[in-house]
């Protein structure tokens, strides 16, 4: 990769800071890959492009996390109707009540400071 | 796996360090030395019969060199592939490969954990996943247990029946004397407990223990020599299907499917022909996956399978007769231990827990959160 190209990861991150979830498509493959690398696993090809969900997708797991701190809180794995999956949670709503198959859209979590902006849920209904 | 022949190396010597919580200031390379002394002792060879050596643990970035190191010894053929728990499983392919080839002729495989006395945090570094870690997933009992939910989603599974894998390991654990655990457990027990994360209490998932050992592996007509009845490596077969779970195709269906078939092919045998089931139970759906994925039951079957006790030492399909990692020993990489219970059962030396005519016992390892799946299947002088 020539010096000053963008990393992948930098990349999905600017989109998040646009407000956009971002994630890349191999033309070759005629499907997206997800998380962002510089080669398409389905195919070893570097020719990659970036593309914008629309930020809709379904619950495909969910868990509840008890800390020994603090209150329980969501982790969830989201298929985009893009057709790639990631981590996140549910927002809004009592994390036991995130449920598989629920419809969910994506926005932004910004946790200030030195964190990075990342992709959260909210149930469809919630707008 | 295809160039291994079956039968043409055997596990000869098992033994496991001291468990549980061990000495103050025991070192992970300590343990593994003393698994090796008492794995030799077992099959009466010596450390200088010694010519390869394998080792994994999270507590030691070059172990094999400190093992090394540590024996006095520089063997010809060292191999430390770390997969997480189902490292040793695929270190007895790659041992076997190297004693087929003439790399060696007697390999050590070592392990050694000492995750209790220094805590779990300090065993192994954190990584950080720029598309997990921000939603502090309980790493790795968050993937588990999302494993669990959609299991429960597709196929009906219950609470209960997760429980009932819980149950039944800890019925295995109270007739191994060296077990950690030493109380019987109910399925309330196990659904009271402290909820971890969701679906699991604390009950739903392994101990957090001290442990090591090793295993001794060499050719099928040197084994044949030695103090012990070799148990035989009919057949390995290993899958990697993914690191992080938000990577995993399927969370219903795991990497044994194929390192399952590619065991059962080179072994010549099939679900049907196990006599002993040695299963990495890091959490109760593991037992529940590789009982699928492995064919002793079908797909989304594993609840209903296990339930009623069958599983149990009353039951009428022997799993992790130990007591698993959910109740005798888990020092955070198990794997190994599922080759020493194996290789004990196959020669009958199991006492109260001992199966009947226990021909073929598989140990199928798992490592990460269901990313590296790798099965053993070994089998006693009738099977060769």
């Amino acid at each position: 990769m020539p010096a000053g190209e963008q990393s992948p990861l930098n990349t999905y991150l600017a989109h998040l800071e646009k407000g956009e979830l971002g994630y890349q498509f191999s033309p070759e493959a005629g499907r997206p890959v997800f998380y962002p690398r510089v080669l398409c696993p389905f195919t070893g090809s570097g020719k990659l492009e970036w593309r914008v969900s629309k930020g809709l997708g379904t619950v495909y797991s969910t868990t509840v996390v008890h800390p020994a701190k603090g209150d329980p809180y969501n982790v969830a794995l989201i298929d985009c109707d893009e057709g790639f999956r990631l981590m996140s949670r549910v927002e809004d709503i009592d994390p036991m009540q995130v449920k598989i198959g629920q419809r969910v859209r994506f926005r932004v979590h910004r946790p200030g400071g030195e964190e990075p902006p990342c992709p959260v849920f909210v149930p469809v209904e919630a707008k | 796996m295809d160039g291994l022949k079956r039968g043409s190396a055997a596990i000869v010597g098992v033994a496991e360090s001291d468990l549980g919580q061990v000495a103050d200031g025991m070192s992970v390379i300590d343990l593994m030395a003393q698994g090796i002394q008492r794995a030799l002792d077992d099959c009466g060879l010596t450390l200088k019969d010694v010519d390869g050596v394998f080792s994994a643990t999270t507590q030691s970035r070059l172990s094999v060199l400190a093992l090394c190191e540590y024996l006095g010894i520089d063997p010809p053929f060292i191999g430390s592939t770390i997969v997480g728990g189902s490292s040793f499983e695929y270190h007895v392919a790659h041992a076997m490969s190297a004693v087929e080839q003439g790399l060696c002729k007697v390999a050590v495989i070592a392990y050694g954990s000492t995750q209790r006395s220094i805590g779990r945090k300090q065993a192994s570094v954190r990584e950080i996943n720029p598309y997990e870690s921000p939603y502090n997933p309980f790493m790795p009992s968050s993937a588990y247990a999302m494993a669990a939910a959609r299991h429960m989603h597709q196929y009906g599974t219950t609470r209960e029946q997760l429980a009932a894998v819980a149950v039944a390991a800890r019925e295995w654990a109270l007739l191994n004397p060296v077990a950690w655990e030493k109380k019987p457990l109910t399925i309330q027990d196990v659904l009271s407990a402290r909820m971890v994360s969701y679906p699991f209490t604390v009950r739903d998932i392994c101990l957090v223990t001290d442990g090591g050992g090793a295993v001794i592996v060499t050719s099928a007509d040197r084994a044949r020599a030695l103090k012990k009845k070799p148990a035989y490596v009919l057949g390995c077969g290993q899958s990697t299907t993914h690191s992080a779970i938000s990577s995993m195709p399927d969370l219903t269906v795991t990497g044994a499917v194929a390192s399952g078939k590619a065991a059962y092919k080179k072994a010549k045998l099939g679900p049907a022909d196990v006599d002993a089931w040695e299963l990495y139970d890091a959490f109760t759906i593991n037992t529940l996956l590789f009982l699928e994925d492995l064919g002793a039951c079908k797909k989304g079957e594993g609840g209903a399978f296990v339930s009623a006790g069958r599983i149990g030492p009353k039951g009428s399909v022997p799993v992790n007769t130990n007591g698993g990692g959910l109740s005798y020993c888990h020092p955070g990489m198990y794997g190994l231990f599922l080759l020493i219970e194996a290789v004990r059962q196959l020669r009958g030396e199991c006492g109260a827990r001992q199966v009947g005519d226990c021909e073929v016992a598989v140990a199928h390892g798992n490592g990460g959160v269901l990313s590296s799946q790798a099965t053993v299947i070994l089998g006693n002088s009738a099977t060769v």
